[in-house]
């Protein structure tokens, strides 16, 4: 099949918690993936497993087929949960960082969506506001021309406005050959930019379904449907 | 016109939805080019795939059909628009008649309540 992502039975454990439990799934080409849990699920050691931050003890995650590795980083677009940026650097210095690390970063797409979200690129990262900083990062994110988008929690902290132009740009930039990751508990706001959604709790799989496909046969968005699975 | 997408019914039903009664009302007239996919699904918020999706639908419901380099069009039978605007109005009529019955009002009251309403809104 075509599938860009694989894992294959991963599970990791930091002491005595185990973070990812047996965890398995595949995603093809040219979709658009929600991966949806409670705080503390396992998502962000998900994404680092794919990225290559993080390895699993023991099963495996394949992406295009091979194990994390530079040629894998290569293709992936990776939007952290936290700042990696150093503060004295202006976000030109950024986006000359970004043009010269990725082969595949749009420096021109970059300029564009900064000034559409109004943001100074003389000004000095530790000027910006939290929000601001979340926006810059993920402009860079955006602006490569990646095979796999993993973007950890992207809307979480900015506004709702904020939140339209950065939904409105992850459909501009679909691409059949793209996939698209979204690691969030914000669901009421990405739901209609979804092709399918996985549930992660406690780290093991709860489901995997297409969106239309759990409104078709219950009748619930997933934000209802996940206010359910996941009752305090 | 604002794409509102509700909880509980599959997206891509409620686009073809919008999409039809873009059609019916006029607003994509016969035979008029619609937009790409990419533009629809930006202007309703929604994932490509599913826009892509409603749109096939419609295809085969004969509403809208696609020509191979130059895009999708609205379909250049009137009769069968006519025909769809028809059945919406049923449906709602339909949909407001046994609402109107389940509170207790018989036909006839139904009838008259509407006349009512109508010298009301004329009178103003």
């Amino acid at each position: 099949m075509n599938e860009l992502i694989t894992i294959n039975q991963a599970t990791k454990k930091f002491g005595a918690i185990v973070a990812v439990d047996d965890f398995s799934v595949k995603i093809p080409k040219g979709v658009i993936v929600g991966l949806l849990g409670p705080n503390g699920s396992g998502k962000t050691t998900l994404i680092k497993i794919l990225n290559g931050l993080l390895t699993c003890d023991s099963g495996e995650a394949l992406i295009n087929g091979m194990p994390p590795s530079p040629e894998t980083k290569a293709i992936i677009s990776y939007l952290p949960d936290r700042n990696y940026f150093d503060d004295w650097m202006t976000v030109n210095d950024i986006l000359s960082l970004f043009e010269t690390f990725y082969e595949d970063f749009n420096r021109a797409k970059a300029e564009a969506m900064l000034e559409d979200l109004r943001i100074d690129p003389k000004q000095r990262f530790k000027h910006l506001s939290k929000g601001t900083k979340e926006k810059v990062q993920l402009v860079m994110v955006m602006s490569r021309n990646a095979q796999l988008y993993l973007l950890d929690e992207p809307i979480g902290g900015v506004d709702p406005a904020t939140r339209d132009y950065i939904i409105n740009t992850i459909i501009k930039n679909y691409n059949p050959d793209a996939t698209v990751l979204i690691s969030t508990h914000l669901i009421s706001d990405v739901e209609n930019v979804l092709d399918e959604v996985i549930f992660i709790q406690e780290g093991r799989m709860v489901l995997q379904s297409p969106v239309d496909e759990i409104r078709e046969k219950k009748g619930l968005s997933v934000d209802a449907l996940f206010r359910e699975v996941f009752k305090c | 016109m604002k794409w509102r997408i509700d909880s509980n019914s599959p997206i891509y039903r409620q686009l073809m939805e919008y999409i039809v009664i873009h059609i019916v009302s006029g607003r994509y007239v016969p035979g008029e080019r619609l937009p790409s996919v990419r533009d629809l699904a930006e202007i309703a918020a929604v994932n490509p795939n599913t826009m892509q999706k409603a749109l096939t639908e419609l295809e085969k419901e004969g509403l809208v059909y696609s020509q191979r380099t130059t895009g999708r069009f609205v379909t250049q039978d009137k009769e069968l628009i006519q025909k769809k605007k028809k059945n919406i109005a049923l449906h709602e009529i339909d949909t407001f008649l046994t609402k109107m019955e389940s509170m207790g009002f018989s036909r006839n009251e139904i009838r008259q309540l509407i006349r009512e309403a109508q010298e009301e809104t004329s009178s103003e």
